[in-house]
């Protein structure tokens, strides 16, 4: 069976081709804001593959890739630099976006001596405090009641800055989304919820997480408005991210984005999706393909020609090429970071441990791929 | 020097701070115009605002997870949990997040969130109002674990944490929240955190508690006293880190130990000060260190006061520690 969602309540702006939709009205993005958008959506989509690759030949621990959802990631284009993210683990393009490095994604990947969270975590678990991008967690939701946390801390402080958050529609089902919504309801916190619902939790279709016909309709139990938008279309998801930011900024509370998208390929590298679903439903996505559609409408604009994306691609392919040589020839952190950041001063029982972890033999690493 | 009990020196230490810093803010249920179901937030709210004085939603995931983010944004949260047995519905964002925040993002995010949190039973309330979870907490790298058993301790153990960066469970001893009373000094001083206090010298046996039990240690003290035997009581304060210096100090002199906890005994803290001292001090001890703890079972309700360790239990353990 091939699942169709409802299509009720949908803000679209572009049909599938690209062309506005009659009746439609346009946000106003300035050009080259549209280009930076397009240029970060290839460079997300060319790291993906190559990446995949890598993990696909061994050489690469993990990886999620994000492939016919680019375009939910740039709903934080609307944001200011001040303005708080708390990502998922699928949002390549928001980090990007706001200024996160080839080199530094690469580094983080491999977990070298200059991953910014210094090996600490898996792949894809970025951190970078310097973008207010916040670092990522594995256990689904925990990041939405910290967003929160942060958007009421800004209002508290006087300061009008935003709270972005991401998570998929799986996470809808756990008590952190409840917690979140509910406090931030109550607290008018201006945050930002964005629920990418790409269809699919690993295996688990969405009609498996929630009776209700829409994500969307769940915010109304928590007193805030619920949209839900084309995910796939790169109009309609700047349209309604900058309609949910300025509410929130004018202090009129949060709102949730329920972003209609889909997961074309597996959940993470670990995954196998022809085990649990029909083979033609990423096909009729396909035809939906947020990259394709935003070609199609700014070459409608005159914002694109060919050599400018090929020219986009045989960069990023280099740069790319250029941060995996320089990921090879850069060493794990040493051993004795590993103490480090436990606590602000290390105490005496992990100055012990760590003395005597550095009075033995070195072990070598059977994944570290040098 | 007024005197004062450990719920007017936990207010005492928050309201201090709070006209210091204006990122102090404190959250919780019934935290506000109530000023807590224990009243240590009692008068705060008047002071300060709804703003800084938070009444939150019923949901402690919600209390631990906001705070999070609003000390990774700047401010300083003092979240309460009304009890120390309701901590589990948070307890993936403790372990998971807080203690681990500031590791995770190679120390691009410290988390300076201090949760305040009534334990210990004693006070009839059956297993969801009595636990003493501070093994699981103590086991979880990146938290500190602040214990005090007076309201000196208290308020200076409370304003040193609100001034140092770590994320802190700070345990509170409900059973004697208003029975232990002393001289507390009414302006700003801070305790060494990682330091334990003597509370009473001796020579024959070192006897370690903390929180609610400290007063049951000395009591037991005081008997073997009576029977002409010294005891050395330490109260430890700091659980994590605890002070391994100050404790190896106090059994190389007397050669004996008797731990006293009102947790369960298996896994609970006192297996780990066991296994650190006769690590370090083997050659010194004249006997097996001893437990005196709580069972493990869930804490019960009508027979609590079997179920908790008492002075005499102590002092047996004493007896048995130094025929040995």
């Amino acid at each position: 069976m091939v699942a169709v969602q409802a299509q009720d309540d949908l803000r679209r702006v572009l049909d599938d081709e690209g062309r506005v939709l009659p009746g439609a009205r346009v946000p106003d993005v300035a050009d080259d804001v549209l280009r930076n958008i397009f240029d970060k959506m290839t460079l997300v989509r060319v790291m993906d593959d190559r990446m995949m690759r890598l993990q696909r030949q061994g050489r690469l621990g993990f990886y999620m890739k994000s492939i016919g959802e680019e375009a939910t990631h740039f709903a934080t284009a609307p944001l200011r630099a001040s303005d708080w993210v708390y990502p998922s683990y699928r949002e390549q393009g928001a980090w990007f976006y706001r200024g996160y490095t080839i080199k530094q994604f690469v580094d983080q990947l491999f977990g070298n001596a200059n991953d910014p969270v210094k090996g600490r975590q898996m792949p894809v678990h970025h951190s970078a405090n310097w973008l207010n991008l916040v670092s990522i967690s594995s256990p689904v939701g925990t990041q939405i009641p910290q967003a929160v946390g942060s958007a009421y801390a800004a209002k508290i402080m006087g300061k009008d800055d935003v709270s972005m958050v991401y998570f998929g529609e799986g996470t809808s089902s756990t008590g952190e989304f409840h917690v979140g919504m509910n406090f931030a309801g109550v607290w008018k916190a201006p945050c930002v919820f964005i629920c990418r619902n790409n269809g699919w939790a690993i295996s688990v279709p969405r009609e498996k997480q929630t009776a209700a016909k829409t994500f969307a309709s769940k915010a109304v139990g928590y007193g805030m408005p619920g949209i839900r938008v084309d995910g796939n279309d790169i109009l309609a998801v700047l349209q309604v991210a900058q309609e949910a930011i300025d509410r929130a900024r004018a202090g009129d509370g949060p709102t949730l984005i329920e972003a209609l998208t889909y997961r074309v390929q597996g959940h993470s590298s670990s995954d196998d999706p022809s085990v649990y679903r029909d083979p033609k439903e990423p096909e009729i996505w396909e035809k939906r393909d947020p990259l394709n559609r935003m070609r199609n409408y700014l070459t409608h604009r005159g914002l694109w020609d060919q050599a400018w994306e090929q020219g986009l691609i045989d960069r990023y392919n280099q740069e790319i090429t250029d941060a995996l040589a320089a990921s090879d020839a850069t060493p794990p952190p040493p051993v004795e970071t590993m103490f480090d950041d436990v606590y602000e001063e290390m105490p005496w029982h992990i100055r012990e441990q760590k003395a005597w972890l550095m009075a033995q033999a070195r072990t070598k690493s059977p994944h570290h791929h040098g | 020097m007024p005197v004062m009990n450990i719920i007017q020196a936990v207010n005492d230490a928050l309201r201090l701070q709070m006209r210091l810093d204006p990122r102090t803010v404190v959250l919780g249920e019934d935290v506000g115009k109530f000023g807590g179901v224990f009243r240590a937030t009692s008068g705060l709210y008047e002071e300060f605002g709804g703003d800084r004085v938070i009444d939150t939603p019923l949901a402690e995931a919600g209390i631990i997870g906001t705070a999070i983010g609003m000390a990774l944004y700047g401010l300083r949260p003092v979240p309460e949990i009304q009890f120390g047995d309701f901590i589990f519905p948070a307890f993936d964002q403790i372990v998971n997040e807080l203690a681990k925040f500031r590791y995770r993002s190679g120390g691009q995010y410290p988390c300076p969130v201090i949760i305040r949190t009534p334990v210990g039973g004693g006070i009839r309330g059956g297993h969801y109002h009595s636990q003493s979870p501070e093994a699981l907490f103590i086991h979880t790298p990146g938290l500190k674990v602040i214990a005090p058993s007076n309201p000196y301790d208290a308020k200076g153990l409370l304003l040193a944490c609100l001034r140092q960066n770590d994320p802190v469970l700070f345990m509170e001893p409900k059973r004697i929240y208003r029975a232990s009373k002393g001289e507390v000094p009414e302006g700003d001083y801070t305790l060494e955190l990682g330091k334990l206090a003597v509370t009473r010298p001796g020579t024959q046996i070192t006897l370690i508690a903390w929180s609610g039990m400290v007063s049951i240690a000395e009591e037991a003290a005081a008997k073997a006293e009576a029977a002409g035997i010294s005891v050395e009581v330490l109260d430890l304060r700091s659980l994590m880190p605890f002070d391994i210096d100050g404790i190896l100090a106090s059994v190389k002199k007397t050669g004996r130990c008797v731990i006293v906890h009102e947790a369960p005994k298996t896994c609970g803290f006192g297996a780990e000060l066991i296994a650190s001292i006769q690590e370090r001090a083997m050659e010194h001890l004249e006997a097996p260190i001893t437990r005196v703890c709580g069972f493990d079972t869930p804490f019960p309700y009508t027979l609590e006061h079997e179920y908790m360790p008492n002075a005499d239990r102590v002092l047996g353990a004493i007896r048995q520690t130094l025929e040995w």
